[in-house]
């Protein structure tokens, strides 16, 4: 077994605010990251898969399939977007890079079969750069999303 | 404990089967099939996993282990065709997943018997792929 991972980009706006809590107790959780007007992020996205080295092309992965997989279900949909306001997740969630990741991990999951076929490996990880300071990992469940 | 030493490589590679047509090819590889090759800056990172030694407070010698990955990565790899120079590229296609593999068994058999087990061979191929191998590949 090996692993792959590849990295992308995307840049995107946030505001950190939830209704569940008062002004100052948003304003105190979230700090600067509350501002009213919102602000943004140069995200790196790191997905990483798992699986058998094909002895025929010594690949475990197609990464034209995979860059073309994030690409539609998570680039396509984040990047240059108000997180926010235009992605639909985030009208009922927190947009906190804990729960980016966990919503970027879940859309490739519900897509990955469709993907599938005996040589596509499985997922394993998702980890999110918010600013070269923080980063982010979410975890597959073991064989859930093979 | 683990301990991690990189060293970095510039080579150029092909990843193509003869035996395919350009469509198959192109169809598994992109634009690494180009059949006059291409080149990265590859940086490789060897992670030993050991005891920390309780007089010399260290798990392996980092100038033995820098020494090792001279000899057998950067020296035959860097600023080379592997596909044309460096064994056993000539018939294994260099995917980044391959030339992990090969790091792997160049570098395993300095650690048996030691008192370090090699962990982890990673191998980024530029800066936006990595692949991870945790053992000899059959």
């Amino acid at each position: 077994m090996m692993s792959l991972t590849r990295r992308y980009r995307f840049c995107a706006s946030h505001r950190l605010h939830t209704d569940r809590l008062s002004e100052d107790e948003n304003r105190q959780v979230y700090g600067k990251c509350n501002n009213a007007f919102g602000h943004g992020h140069d995200y790196i996205l790191e997905v990483t898969v798992r699986g058998p080295l094909d002895e025929a092309t010594g690949r475990v992965a197609s990464v034209g399939r995979l860059d073309r997989l994030v690409q539609e279900h998570v680039l396509k949909a984040f990047d240059c977007k108000n997180l926010n306001e235009e992605v639909e997740e985030f009208s009922r969630l927190v947009p906190t890079s804990e729960n980016l990741a966990e919503v970027v991990l879940g859309r490739l999951a519900e897509n990955w079969q469709n993907a599938a076929d005996s040589a596509w490996p499985a997922l394993e990880r998702v980890r999110l750069q918010e600013t070269g300071r923080n980063s982010f990992e979410a975890y597959a469940k073991e064989g859930h999303y093979s | 404990m683990l301990i991690t030493r990189k060293a970095e490589f510039s080579a150029s590679h092909v990843c193509r089967r003869g035996d395919w047509s350009d469509e198959q090819n192109r169809a598994v590889y992109g634009d690494e099939s180009n059949p006059h090759g291409h080149g990265h800056n590859f940086v490789v990172e060897v992670t030993l996993e050991g005891d920390t030694h309780a007089v010399t407070g260290m798990v392996f010698d980092l100038k033995k282990l820098k020494d090792i990955l001279s000899r057998e990565v950067v020296a035959p790899f860097d600023h080379r065709f592997l596909n044309r120079e460096v064994e056993p590229f000539d018939r294994v296609i260099p995917t980044p997943e391959n030339i992990a593999a090969v790091i792997w068994q160049r570098v395993a058999p300095h650690f048996e018997g030691s008192e370090v087990r090699l962990h982890r061979v990673r191998l980024y191929e530029g800066e936006d792929l990595f692949v991870d191998c945790f053992g000899a590949q059959p």
